[in-house]
């Protein structure tokens, strides 16, 4: 188990995402940053599938009550172990009675956590990612158990691996992204400046990323149909919104463009303000 | 026997590991029994490559492992199993399921400002609002949110120009040209005309909706004795909702 001693900003449990229930209106959910989360996972000797801890900007404190194995990717929030620096990106041995801490955001939005074998929080409808109304809880809080399986990580050199860097995906400004199911109905001028327009981030959560400027437009509303993770919704009044992970299943603004998984990677490292722009793909 | 009319289907990409595929962009009984067939030919002859297929109104998305299978091959496969697919109009088993919604104003906060607005007396709005059987075309948005179509044209009126910041749970409202159930308490912007008891997605079993798309939505006024009765039957599991089987 490990104990929550703080909550930390914004902390979940997530794996791949729940894919089978779409059409009963449940989002995929899953880690944002699947690029990062895989890596942690790598690190301790865990298939990429496994559910991890998802870090948002203010990172929590957890105590361990047995002995295992951790890694931490993604974000660069200050990591501490025993409220001593800790290297991220590389496999780390943990003690029973560990404290695991996090300081000052230096990059990115989200940092991973995994854990030998992987979090073993409630799976519900084929996954543990956590999403509200799906899971028990919806975000980690203080005082929770995190149930893990002890008899993983510990006594075996195996799994003892180097720091591996993440590539240059915090500081990338484009975003590449293909044609969505109505890019044709932008004129070849608004296509144009919707691949050259600069973008600023605006609010933000696991479910979109709304852009700014807004995008003015006379586009005609769809009957709604489906939306996905990384799909580009251009609404009436303007507003460019990004789907993200525990976006909803189905919508009725023209989705305009649809970002690689490697781009939803990238924005979800992003934070307010920052800039993006797009690249046709 | 019929033969059900056969679509000119499009066949888009959406990202690199989905395939939308699109009928005419109408809200239509025809084109939902033709779209809800195809879906289940597709589930019926699914390969590994397919991950998920997502139902709505008038499209189908595919979901794919583009590890194991290119769009143009996924597209080939499609128009094939479309063509092939029987085309007979067999008749198709629905149930209408009679859902007992509240008009009380204790639950139907907006019922004077639509009475208001369509100039229709809270009596005969009720009345309209439950004299039909609304179809199920598409679950989707929330979990357990169904799109239904039918809501009669005297009953059409636009969201509040802003939304409430929560609807509760069970809230029975008209948005537009549709009517629908809030089925958690969220943000909104319907005309909420009553409440039910009911719950339309329950994490406990494999199975989180009991209705499904294709089936019909029947809403039947209870007073306020009633709903209050209800929802303790509901929460011990002791509420059994009525439906009737019918065929189109």
């Amino acid at each position: 188990m490990i104990k929550i001693l703080k909550s930390g900003l914004y902390t979940s449990i997530q794996d791949m995402g729940r894919m089978h229930f779409l059409n009963y209106g449940v989002p995929i959910s899953g880690v944002m940053d699947s690029y990062s989360a895989s890596l942690s996972n790598v690190m301790v000797g865990n298939a990429k599938t496994c559910a991890v801890m998802e870090v948002t900007l203010q990172g929590p404190e957890m105590e361990f009550m047995s002995a295992t194995r951790i890694a931490i990717t993604g974000a660069d929030l200050s990591p501490t172990l025993n409220y001593t620096p800790v290297e991220m990106n590389t496999s780390i041995s943990i003690q029973q009675g560990d404290l695991i801490g996090f300081g000052e955001r230096k990059t990115g939005a989200r940092s991973y956590l995994a854990i030998a074998g992987g979090f073993q929080t409630a799976l519900v409808f084929g996954s543990r990612s956590y999403f509200e109304g799906i899971t028990p809880n919806a975000t980690i809080k203080k005082g929770d158990l995190l149930p893990f399986n002890s008899s993983f990580g510990t006594g075996v050199s195996f799994f003892d691996v180097k720091k591996q860097d993440h590539p240059t995906i915090f500081n990338q400004q484009t975003l590449e992204v293909q044609a969505g199911p109505e890019f044709d109905w932008l004129s070849n001028e608004q296509q144009q400046k919707l691949l050259s327009n600069t973008y600023s981030l605006d609010l933000n959560n696991r479910m979109a990323y709304q852009l700014q400027p807004l995008f003015p437009n006379s586009l005609k509303s769809i009957i709604s149909s489906a939306v996905l993770p990384g799909t580009v919704q251009l609404t009436p009044s303007g507003k460019i919104i990004v789907l993200m992970r525990d976006g909803q299943t189905t919508g009725g603004y023209p989705r305009i463009a649809q970002l690689t998984e490697q781009s939803i990677n990238q924005l979800s490292q992003k934070l307010h303000h920052e800039k993006a722009h797009f690249r046709l793909v | 026997m019929d033969t059900l009319k056969k679509h000119e289907l499009t066949y888009k990409p959406f990202g690199n590991a989905a395939i939308l595929i699109e009928w005419p962009s109408e809200m239509h009984d025809s084109i939902l029994k033709d779209l809800l067939s195809f879906y289940n030919t597709i589930q019926r002859n699914k390969i590994a490559a397919i991950v998920e297929t997502i139902q709505s109104i008038n499209s189908l998305t595919i979901i794919y492992d583009p590890q194991l299978i290119h769009f143009e091959e996924m597209k080939q496969w499609l128009i094939a199993l479309y063509k092939k697919e029987t085309t007979e109009n067999t008749p198709v088993a629905y149930y209408v399921w009679k859902i007992p919604v509240c008009y009380d104003t204790r639950f139907g906060v907006d019922l004077a400002e639509i009475s208001d607005k369509t100039m229709i007396s809270i009596p005969k709005v009720i009345e309209l609002h439950t004299k039909t059987a609304y179809r199920i075309y598409s679950i989707g948005f929330l979990p357990g949110f169904l799109y239904l179509g039918g809501l009669d044209s005297r009953l059409h009126i636009d969201r509040k120009p802003s939304p409430r910041l929560e609807v509760p749970k069970g809230a029975v409202g008209i948005g537009g040209m549709q009517t629908g159930i809030y089925p958690r308490t969220s943000p909104g912007g319907w005309q909420i005309l009553g409440n039910t008891p009911i719950s339309f997605f329950d994490t406990s079993t494999s199975i989180p909706c009991f209705a499904k798309a294709g089936d019909k939505i029947q809403f039947t006024p209870i007073s306020y004795q009633e709903y209050v009765h209800m929802q303790t039957q509901v929460a011990n599991e002791e509420y059994f909702i009525e439906k009737e089987v019918f065929y189109d």
